[in-house]
């Protein structure tokens, strides 16, 4: 193993948000997809990271607080009779 | 310009009112989020929000469509919480709001082997697989998933809502709140990585 000349896990996690945003070079993806070939840690961690983003995806959005729509609504009804 | 979008534009154009709702209902809940990123109080970021709809409703006669209507709008709710801000004196330009928020790791620095370890900076106590998909798909891992980025700073909030809440891509979140690709990158990162790790807290 060359591990001093690799990505540590700790570095990994790190560059995790550029890897998944498709941000790094081409280089570092090599050595980020070579590191995740070997390390269940790491591979374990980027399935989680993809969870969480999948998460939030399903997260129903709250609602307006009905007050704050009614004034729109109020701005709203003055701008038409403009 | 899509269709639906260009039916709700004339819709709201013609004074519709079930459209005006439809708008505010969706797009209101993330202004609320992005202008508390700029004013100190709930009260004056709702301000805010309907000062932003005014100018929406002035200027929805002359928008052509350039950008989609969510990034037109959501520009005019970053401008009009800058100029609140401003006003109320409370003027932190967002870049140092954002790079206020850039610092820090995005796993407990114990949990990798210190320097004297032969694996120097790989995993001493790497994450576990979390268990059935059913408990990540219950309402209370929601729940877990919701309550932490209601806990994050007000930018890295703002950006991972828009982001993976609602679905914006990177290109209309750096105009939208005007940062560069890499602090909007940086702010995503910090959030994704407190959300994930208070999952990992509830799932083990």
């Amino acid at each position: 193993m060359r591990l001093d000349r690799e990505l540590t896990c700790a570095q990994l996690v790190e560059v995790i948000t550029d890897y998944l945003e498709g941000a790094l070079a081409p280089v570092d993806v090599e050595r980020v997809e070579e590191h995740l070939v070997f390390c269940d840690g790491c591979t374990t961690y980027l399935e989680q990271m993809r969870a969480t983003v999948a998460m939030a995806g399903r997260l129903r959005a709250e609602d307006i607080p009905p007050e704050l729509q009614e004034r729109l609504l109020g701005t709203f009804r003055e701008w038409r009779r403009l | 310009m899509e269709p639906g979008e260009r039916r709700l534009i004339e819709a709201l154009r013609a004074g519709d009112e079930s459209a005006f709702m439809t708008l505010t209902g969706e797009y209101g809940p993330m202004m609320l989020r992005v202008a508390l990123m700029y004013v100190s109080t709930r009260a004056v970021a709702e301000e805010v929000v309907q000062e932003a709809w005014i100018g929406v409703l002035k200027g929805i006669g002359r928008f052509e469509g350039r950008s989609s209507l969510k990034t037109w709008i959501f520009r005019i709710l970053t401008n009009t919480a800058k100029t609140r801000a401003q006003r109320e004196g409370r003027s932190v330009p967002f870049s140092a709001l954002a790079s206020g928020e850039a610092d820090g790791e995005a796993v407990d620095p114990d949990r990798f082997l210190g320097d004297g370890e032969r694996f120097a900076g790989h995993w001493g106590a790497p994450p576990r697989r979390w268990g059935p998909e059913e408990r990540l798909v219950s309402a209370e891992a929601q729940q877990v998933n919701d309550a932490s980025i209601e806990r994050l700073p007000p930018a890295q909030a703002a950006v991972i809502t828009m982001r993976d809440v609602e679905g914006l891509d990177a290109e209309e979140v750096c105009n939208a709140l005007d940062l560069t690709e890499t602090n909007q990158r940086v702010l995503l990162h910090r959030a994704r990585s407190k959300v994930r790790q208070a999952l990992e807290e509830y799932m083990q």
